[in-house]
């Protein structure tokens, strides 16, 4: 299926390459860099490419593409998904995916490389199986094999989790101290549009979790409503029919981190909106323009909004901006013309304002349309939806862990058109 | 050095320090920049590590090169003095010197044959980690001198002990295949073997290397369908992929069309003319028609769907995508919504999964828009989209339009005309147009709208909208005369020559409308002939030979004058239309004959360009396919087939018969003799199946059989193949439906994965198999026998025959062994009472350990409970009431029994923890009348499972369990006990354990593993005369007195 891997940084140096069939000469890449020449910019390079006698499918992530090369019919989500997986192995070996840090541990990339694909196809991808088969650099590790001599990298026994039902788990866990942390991430994408009124909202939820519990615990989370979620999906571990007839989420969990389940509520639901934007942007012939924004909280059913940023792409034409913030700072970016207003927490004592001028290089025409402002905000302890979970229970084991959930709300892809 | 190296090569790449020879390596760094610094000097220095003897070297030299490998660089020439380490015992040497080979063996063909006889020995390793990279490294290496020593190892690989091994094995066909497309027809024996494997593991590798070697052999398929369809929930989420894709091509060759009715219909339609009413109306017409001949869908076609419908909740967008594509192809169209909401929630992924769904999105809301219409706002365009994803949801919008949400959707382009990215604006205004053209009430307020965007600053949404205008008003061309007036005014200021173009072509085609202007334009344009593009002066042309027909008056002159200066215009396709326009238009004094005709060509009504969906023609291809993304037909690619007119014999799938064994509990009694006869005349080996549904079993021993055949030798496996093709056809013939649903076919697979890793170690086989295969067809007859009342749990019991060391291990030859004590040995397991008829008035209950692996979970002791209604009413409601467990316990229940009619019998199968201990298992068995509280304990001998064991591991073992941990008691011996079989039969009545293979007359060995925790229980029996000494080695030492005692108690009973 996959034939080759290249991986490519941004200044279009190919650093990395891995053959699992016949090997690829890197020239193959001169038709992904035609590609990226074409693009305006790094996401817009089509994500598969044709050549003559290959395939390229690539993905953008941390500034480096990974460019697959096939040679015949697959279907490309399973290679765009796989590549994913690749960057998300990395990341959780290493902690970050970047090209230092690919660099830096060469010998275990191309190992994980080595293991996660056999002639193209997936072998082991479960990231605790392979961390039981190649272990992940580790300081300590690092000193002892230099001063024994030895090296414990890699493994020589298979692990059992690639064998048992449950391969995403390893066999063995200990820890002294037992906790299983959940995470309710709703993050609200929304289209604002000038007056105010919403065109569109959706919701999408994650549980991330952080499990360290010894042994083989199977644990079992419902929600007060659970009907709230109407389409989700879930992490392998988690046993479908238990849901669907009685909607718990029950599961024996991988240890460590891991996403147990996402959701998403539709357009055809309400969803709150916790800001709304007060704008007046207008640009006047010769002079330039005028730019004053206000934020403030909407529905935020008494929580703080937090972490507010606005980001707002003026049109090319727009030479420099002067702004006057009452609160945060902000910069302005003159070759990409981004400006990022930081504002911080909203004080709804004294709204935040941000007004001044705006200057339009000379001779050129006055914008047709109001740049899209995107905003950025948290607000913890709450989900938008409403979710909420109601109990954990443990089987299985008979310590007692330490169980702790966090609900958080922040803005997705939320944009307000001015 | 550092930053340097930092900058251009890895950080590892930096020398070690401890090497001694620092200075001269700091020179050498081999992935360094410096490429001028000797080539010759560098290797020398990685050579002279990788002689060393000391592996910290050689692992820092293959590390560097490995470095050089991933960064493209060329190391062939180190090769020999890598290919030598292949031996190395360390595994991290050893695992970068087989990246190495990999990928230069290819390059080094000779040098490659040096380490392929290490690979055959590492084949024959008992770590099936290492058996497997062996395998993999070995199949990777592309030099076609060795295929004939690949297939042999895959043939081994196939039939390994270790589904992971078979997994790397289906994954070497394909290599194999690649390197000598010759071996096909014996790899397709190998896939055949691996499709029948029940794994689920092996199931995504097996089908994957069916589609690459042998996608056209469907038939290969028909006996796995069903087992595929029940697996399919657990495979890991690639194979799942695979498979799903492979099974709806299955699905297209096996079985009728589910939508026939409606087909014909949504295919003469055209589709932009479908609204919502005619859509209901004729779902409607359908309905009739389904009324007249209903349309019955075939079990199995039902089995696929509905196992496939929870994988649209994976995590895996290519999964989802897979069932998608899975349900559009062949699902009856009504079921197809039900993917909608999992491919809406893709979008959230990141931006190159949402490309791919979204193109296909947009393929599907070409032919049915009703599906995804309720989520129309999740296709609304963000400022951040990359381009190709904003046009793909600008094509599912139009696509999406209909009168009703016309409006929310013109509104929502308008925002998209102003955007600042201006090939995104110019493709909102086609998307107006399109939708303009399909919706006819709305045509007007789209037009108005264009018209306004001709007043536009940005000369290319200018151009568009008057491209789009032209279009249209081709389309309807009665009314609009003001906007035809109002282009014709804006020729001066617009610049485009496709715009201009447009202008002059509506201007000459409806000329009689603007009778005035007309002549005008064709005025100025002359006048500006020269400087015009290709493009227009060709529309000049066309304008002035029109409006000379029409108005010749006052056009003839300028007519001329426009083709005087066409006849030298630089271009030829211009000369050439001059030339041929005059004589039509302005014939000489010979007139040609066409020209009378003039008007009619020039004037003729024209038909309106159709504006339909660039994803229309796409669903040629099969959704989810590279081909259909790209548009092309891709190396490789299956043709999706047509349905066919009438299904298939659906007998091809029938696999064995199998009975759910609650069903027929009158049965149970009369036909337990028969088989356990039947059963135990081949006596199972260890890693066969438990027997939930036993029929399968008979077919999977045989099966095994004809494994160990091969590996014996060559003779052998013909006289097997035989035997299991007979096996095969005569199963054939009979035909019953599989009916085990897919919570039995998971839990036979947990027991199979469970017996399985213990004996992972030798390859352990039954020995008695040997007597089975003097006769296979005799053997055959009878297991056949059996498939009508093959219901019964309890009888099957695990009993290992004697184990003997695999042949390819190379051990004590296997006819130097004792033969077999246990052919005749059947236990019939012991049946306790739990309920009597009298206290449970009316309702008894017995049970029986059933020594096999329980199919709830690995960690139960399965047992079997048979009711009896004794009484002389119907017990109804039979269910397992209130469980009073001790900590660490767990129960499974059963599912309610409806009723027992009087003087019937049911069978049950429940599965109990007991967490190791002897401790009763209380719990309350309630009936709709009455409940009643019942306890099982089970004697120390059956929370034991047995676990095979060679003679030396089993005496290491022993040494072990010493001290405490051993019990030892004498017992005196009868007569006739004291022979082999009647020891062996006590130590199987009293405990579930395997006998050990060994030489010692004397001394009977006997293995086993606690239920819960897996402890070690070994027994022996050391036979002097008529005395003899027992010994129990067990850590738990509790486990290892009962064991002891309950042991004395039996021999001195019997």
């Amino acid at each position: 299926m996959i034939h080759s891997l290249f991986v490519i940084n941004n200044t279009g140096d190919v650093f990395m390459e891995k053959h699992w069939k016949s090997v690829i000469n890197k020239s193959i890449c001169d038709y992904f860099f035609e590609a990226q020449g074409k693009a305006t910019n790094p996401e817009d390079v089509c994500p598969v490419i044709n050549t003559p006698h290959h395939y390229l499918i690539n993905i953008y992530r941390n500034n480096l593409y990974f460019v697959a090369v096939v040679t015949t019919e697959v279907p490309p989500l399973f290679v765009l998904e796989f590549l994913h997986r690749i960057c998300d192995t990395f990341e959780d070996y290493f902690n970050e995916c970047n090209e230092s840090t690919l660099k830096e541990h060469y010998v275990i990339v191309y190992e994980i490389l080595d293991e996660m694909l056999d002639n193209g196809f997936p072998l082991a991808v479960e990231s605790n199986v392979l961390k039981e088969l190649i272990k992940p650099p580790n300081f300590l590790r690092t000193i002892t094999d230099t001063v024994t001599g030895k090296s414990t990298g890699v493994s020589g026994i298979l692990p059992t989790g690639q064998l048992s039902n449950i391969p995403w788990r390893r066999t063995g866990v200990k820890y002294a101290n037992n906790e299983a942390y959940f995470d309710i991430i709703e993050e609200i994408d929304a289209i604002i549009d000038k007056s105010g009124t919403t065109v569109t909202a959706e919701t999408q939820g994650y549980i991330d979790c952080l499990i360290k519990l010894s042994g083989m615990p199977d644990l079992s989370l419902t929600f007060v409503n659970a009907r709230l979620l109407d389409d989700v999906s879930f992490h392998p571990c988690v046993r479908f029919k238990r849901w669907e007839n009685e909607k718990i989420l029950s599961f024996v969990p991988p240890d460590g981190h891991f996403r147990l389940m996402s959701y998403h509520i539709g357009a055809q639901n309400m969803v709150a909106i916790p800001v709304y934007l007060r704008h007046t942007i207008n640009y006047r012939e010769g002079s330039g323009g005028r730019f004053d924004v206000t934020v403030g909280p909407k529905q935020t059913m008494g929580k703080t909004v937090e972490n507010v940023i606005l980001e707002v792409p003026f049109p090319k034409n727009v030479l420099n901006v002067t702004l006057t913030p009452n609160q945060g700072k902000y910069s302005f970016d003159p070759v990409s013309k981004f400006m990022t207003w930081d504002v911080g927490k909203i004080d709804t004592t004294k709204l935040p304002n941000i007004r001044g001028n705006i200057s339009l290089q000379t001779g050129s025409p006055i914008p047709d349309s109001n740049p899209v402002i995107n905003v950025q905000f948290t607000i913890s302890q709450m989900a938008v939806s409403g979710i909420k979970v109601n109990r954990l229970d443990m089987y299985g084991e008979k310590y007692k862990p330490f169980k702790g959930v966090k609900y958080i709300t922040r803005a997705g892809k939320f944009q307000v058109r001015t | 050095m550092a930053g340097n190296g930092f900058q251009s090569s890895y950080a590892n790449d930096k020398p070690p320090s401890s090497t001694g020879s620092g200075e001269a390596e700091m020179s050498t760094d081999p992935a360094s920049s410096s490429f001028f610094t000797s080539d010759f000097k560098r290797h020398e220095d990685l050579k002279t590590m990788l002689d060393s003897n000391k592996d910290a070297q050689k692992l820092e030299a293959m590390k560097r090169i490995v470095g050089m490998v991933a960064k493209g660089k060329d190391a062939s020439e180190l090769f020999p003095a890598v290919v030598k380490n292949v031996v190395a015992k360390n595994l991290e040497i050893k695992k970068l010197v087989y990246v190495y080979l990999t990928r230069y063996a290819e390059e080094q063909q000779d040098l490659a044959l040096l380490s392929i006889s290490t690979f055959q020995r590492a084949l024959r390793d008992p770590n099936q980690l290492i058996r497997a990279s062996a395998l993999r490294v070995l199949s990777s290496i592309r030099v076609s001198v060795i295929t004939p020593i690949m297939m042999l190892a895959i043939k081994e690989a196939v039939m390994d002990m270790s589904p992971y091994v078979r997994k790397t094995a289906a994954h070497a066909i394909p290599k194999l295949y690649s390197l000598d497309p010759e071996t096909k027809e014996q790899l397709i024996e190998v896939i055949e073997r691996l499709l029948g494997d029940k794994t689920t593991l092996v199931a995504g590798s097996a089908i994957q290397a069916f589609e690459e070697v042998c996608p056209e052999r469907i038939d290969l398929i028909h006996k796995n369908y069903r087992k595929l369809c029940n697996l399919l929930v657990d495979v890991e989420e690639w194979g799942q992929v695979v498979i799903i894709n492979m099974l709806t091509r299955y699905c297209r060759t096996q079985f009728v069309n589910p939508n026939l009715d409606d087909m014909g219909e949504e295919e003469d339609k055209p589709f932009y003319e479908d609204s919502e009413k005619e859509d209901s109306e004729e779902e409607k017409e359908d309905d009739m028609k389904n009324k007249k001949a209903p349309y019955i869908m075939d079990p199995d076609h039902r089995l696929l769907l509905r196992q496939a419908k929870p994988l649209l909740n994976s995590r895996n967008a290519a999964v989802v995508m897979a069932v998608g594509q899975l349900y559009h192809h062949c699902a009856p169209k009504a079921e197809t919504g039900v993917m909608s909401k999992a491919l809406i929630r893709l979008l959230r992924s990141q931006k190159e999964i949402q490309y791919v769904v979204l193109s296909n999105v947009a393929t599907m809301t070409s032919r049915r828009k009703g599906m995804f219409e309720p989520y129309l706002k999740s296709f609304y365009i963000r400022s951040s989209d990359p381009l190709h994803i904003k046009l793909l949801k600008l094509e599912i919008l139009t696509n999406l339009a209909t009168e009703t949400n016309i409006s929310t959707i013109l509104r929502e382009f308008q925002t998209y005309v102003t955007s600042p990215d201006k090939d995104f604006a110019a493709a909102t205004i086609q998307a107006i147009g399109r939708s303009a053209s399909s919706i006819a009430e709305v045509t007007d307020t789209c037009l108005n709208g264009l018209v306004h965007l001709m007043s536009n600053r940005d000369e290319s949404v200018v151009a568009e909208s008057v491209v789009v205008i032209k279009k249209l008003l081709q389309m309807r061309p009665s009314e609009h005369k003001d906007i035809i007036v109002h282009m014709a005014k804006m020729v001066d200021k617009i610049t485009v020559p496709m715009a201009r173009a447009s202008i002059l072509w509506l201007i000459g085609e409806y000329s009689e409308r603007v009778p005035k202007i007309a002549p005008d334009v064709l005025r100025k344009m002359a006048k500006t002939f020269i400087t015009e593009e290709d493009i227009v002066k060709l529309q000049i042309l066309n304008l002035a030979a029109k409006l000379c027909i029409t108005n010749p008056k006052q056009c003839k002159l300028l007519c001329q004058y426009v083709f005087n200066l066409a006849k030298y215009d630089q271009n030829y396709d211009i000369r050439d239309r001059s030339r041929f326009l005059r004589q039509l238009i302005l014939p000489g004094e010979n007139g040609s004959v066409l020209a009378k005709y003039a008007k009619k060509i020039f004037l003729s009504t024209k038909p309106a360009p159709v504006l339909a969906s660039k994803f229309k023609d796409r669903d040629l291809y099969q959704l989810g396919t590279l081909s259909h993304l790209l548009n092309i037909k891709c190396h490789g690619y299956q043709e999706l087939p047509e349905w066919p007119e009438s299904a298939p014999d659906s007998s091809v799938r029938n696999v064995e018969v199998v009975m759910p064994w609650v069903e027929k509990p009158q049965h149970s009694q009369q036909k337990k003799k028969k088989e356990s006869k039947s059963f135990y005349s081949e006596s199972e080996s260890s890693e066969e199946e438990e027997s939930s549904n036993s029929s399968d079993d008979n077919d999977d021993s045989s099966d095994e059989n004809s494994d160990s055949d091969a590996e014996n030798s060559d003779s052998d496996k013909q006289s097997s193949k035989k035997q299991s093709s007979s096996e095969d056809s005569s199963s054939d013939s009979d035909s019953d439906s599989d009916s085990s649903d897919s919570s039995e076919e998971d839990s036979s697979d947990d027991s199979d994965k469970v017996i399985k890793k213990p004996a992972a170690k030798p390859e352990v086989k039954s020995k008695s198999k040997k007597v089975v295969e003097t006769k296979p067809k005799s053997n055959a007859d009878l297991l056949l026998d059996l498939d009508d009342s093959n219901f019964n749990i309890s009888s099957v019991i695990i009993v290992g025959g004697v184990a003997s060391n695999d042949t390819s291990t190379g051990a004590t030859p296997a006819g130097n062994m004792l033969t077999p004590t246990l052919a005749s040995g059947i236990i019939e397991s012991k049946s306790y009472e739990l309920l009597n008829r009298i206290t449970g008035s009316g309702l008894s209950i017995n049970y029986k350990f059933t020594r096999t692996v329980s199919v709830f979970s690995p960690k139960m002791v399965s047992i079997e409970l048979m009711f009896t209604n004794s009484g002389d009413e119907p017990l109804t409601n039979i269910k397992l009431g209130e469980k009073k467990l001790q900590t660490g316990m767990e129960i499974q229940e059963f599912s309610e029994i409806g009723s027992i009619a009087p003087g019937m019998r049911s069978t049950v199968l429940i599965g109990i923890n007991f967490n190791d201990t002897t401790q009763p298992a209380k719990f309350d068995i309630c009936t709709a009348q009455q409940k009643h509280s019942v306890s099982i304990s089970a004697p120390v001998g059956e929370i034991i499972q047995p676990y095979s064991l060679i003679d030396s591991e089993f005496t290491s073992q022993q040494g072990k369990l010493s001290g405490m941990n051993e019990n030892s008691g004498k017992i005196t011996l009868t007569k006739d006990n004291q022979d082999a079989k009647s020891i062996c039969m006590c130590v199987h009545s009293v405990a579930n354990v395997i006998q050990v293979p060994g030489s010692n007359e004397n001394v009977y060995r006997f293995s086993g593993k606690t239920v819960a925790s897996g402890t070690l229980v070994l027994i022996s029996v050391t036979v002097n005369d008529s005395s003899a000494k027992l010994t129990v080695n067990c850590e738990k030492m509790v486990i290892g007195t009962m064991l002891l005692k309950d042991l004395k108690n039996y021999f001195e009973s019997v």
